[in-house]
């Protein structure tokens, strides 16, 4: 039933396969994060300006993907992501297939998804600046750029950290997903060596005692984190 | 343009529209077995999590710490490809619900639900005002009926709104119950793409049924608050 003598490093188990895989889930989360914010920044200044068609475009997008199931966001764009971007070739004339390895179409398809979440935390914690703190800065001659980096920002960073946190817990369970697409994380490493082995308890078992190490020591970072951005914050 | 709306590509999406909507009742039947028994089970498991006994408290924290910690994907995996594997279970009679995809997936939505909700409910039933509970055993309420009567009425109204965010989560979890040769709506989507390589056409299809069926949870929600919140309402 249990075979957890198979997951020695080495030929002879699968320690170092999980290893590499556990440093995969890692790197498709932190990189689709890192777009996702980026992304989820674009969508909350679609979303504060004073601009009608913005607005709907970026309330659309996060009202279609949040009322989406993920597996089906990432079926579309592992799927139809080629397609998209050879049409997109060809209009600068190049007819070649191509083919997006898939890292590239994890990271996208889970970045499109966390964004969503992101821009709804980045937004409440936006919208809790006081007007006051942008018009002194206003007032003492600072120009856009500097009031974005210097004023805005930091307060941002300081309300949003909880909620950004619940994300990062989100995008991490959410790679999971990925190993439908044949991305070798913890997920489809676990299908991979229960296959091979004929044990898929042993390795299903590992599998989620990764992923709760991850999310217990990323909670404990974001506590840290926490912790140090609301020095001086007067609660 | 006339011509272009009349494209193969534009009926195609129109078949697999009703071709998908026959997975439909699939995806209803699962949430309507998980969501009543997860929405019980919460309700329990989080009067047990509040309980004064260290033991029972203990050991519900720590279910739903690793519930939390771990992806619906892997419970789904361990239920179904995992517990599949062990002799005993196939030989005794739950092997008659674990061999049928449906039921496993019916147990990871459930196991998982519960877990969620036995979270949110805490969080309600601890932010109830003492004062309440103190007027009610004033009255001369019984444990049951201090409950019943004021401890649960309460605390469901109050996380509404977070549960029935949970509740759009669970519809859209699932779709990752097609990953165990279920077939409910994303298999249909995922098997139509197979068979036209058509996937935006498939998925779309797919996706206008779940915003749909996510649409009618968010209304359902918003009855449930209005109905159970009449001290909020603006008239009357």
């Amino acid at each position: 039933m249990f075979k957890f003598d198979k997951l020695v490093f080495g030929d002879a188990g699968w320690g170092d396969e999980f290893l590499i895989a556990t440093l995969m889930t890692l790197l498709v989360s932190i990189l689709s994060m890192g777009l996702g914010l980026f992304l989820a920044i674009i969508t909350v200044w679609a979303k504060i300006i004073q601009n009608r068609i913005t607005r709907f475009i970026a309330n659309f997008y996060t009202t279609v993907i949040r009322g989406v199931p993920e597996l089906l966001v990432i079926y579309l764009i592992f799927f139809g992501g080629n397609a998209v971007v050879m049409s997109i070739a060809k209009v600068f004339g190049y007819n070649k297939y191509i083919e997006l390895n898939a890292l590239t179409i994890a990271t996208i398809a889970i970045a499109v998804i966390s964004a969503t979440y992101s821009s709804e935390v980045l937004r409440a914690s936006y919208l809790a600046i006081s007007k006051g703190q942008i018009e002194a800065a206003r007032a003492l001659g600072m120009n856009k750029f500097s009031i974005f980096f210097k004023v805005i920002s930091p307060q941002v960073i300081r309300h949003a950290l909880p909620g950004i946190g619940n994300v990062w817990q989100i995008t991490l369970k959410d790679t999971s997903l990925i190993s439908v697409t044949g991305l070798v994380e913890i997920m489809r490493q676990s299908r991979i060596s229960s296959n091979v082995e004929h044990s898929p308890l042993t390795f299903l078992i590992t599998a989620a005692i990764l992923y709760l190490c991850l999310t217990t020591i990323s909670g404990r970072v974001f506590k840290t984190l926490e912790v140090n951005y609301s020095k001086g914050f007067s609660t | 343009m006339i011509e272009y709306l009349n494209s193969i590509q534009n009926s195609l999406i129109y078949k697999n529209f009703f071709l998908v909507l026959s997975g439909l009742d699939n995806t209803i039947l699962l949430l309507l077995i998980s969501l009543p028994l997860g929405f019980v089970l919460a309700l329990l498991f989080a009067l047990g999590r509040v309980s004064k006994i260290a033991l029972l408290s203990r050991t519900i924290a720590s279910y739903i710490f690793v519930i939390r910690g771990t992806p619906l994907l892997v419970q789904i995996y361990l239920i179904y490809f995992g517990l599949g594997s062990v002799k005993f279970i196939r030989e005794s009679f739950l092997w008659y619900a674990l061999k049928e995809p449906f039921w496993c997936g019916v147990i990871a939505l459930t196991i998982n639900t519960v877990a969620y909700g036995a979270e949110i409910f805490r969080g309600g039933i601890q932010s109830i005002e003492k004062s309440q509970v103190e007027s009610g055993l004033s009255l001369g309420f019984g444990k049951f009926l201090l409950l019943r009567k004021i401890i649960l009425p309460i605390a469901i109204r109050k996380v509404l709104p977070s549960y029935g965010n949970e509740l759009i989560l669970m519809v859209k979890a699932t779709s990752l119950v097609s990953l165990t040769t279920y077939m409910e709506m994303t298999g249909i989507a995922r098997k139509i793409m197979a068979k036209t390589f058509a996937p935006v056409e498939a998925f779309i299809a797919a996706g206008i049924l779940y915003l749909f069926l996510n649409f009618l949870m968010v209304q359902f929600v918003k009855y449930l608050e209005w109905k159970y919140n009449p001290h909020l309402r603006l008239n009357n």
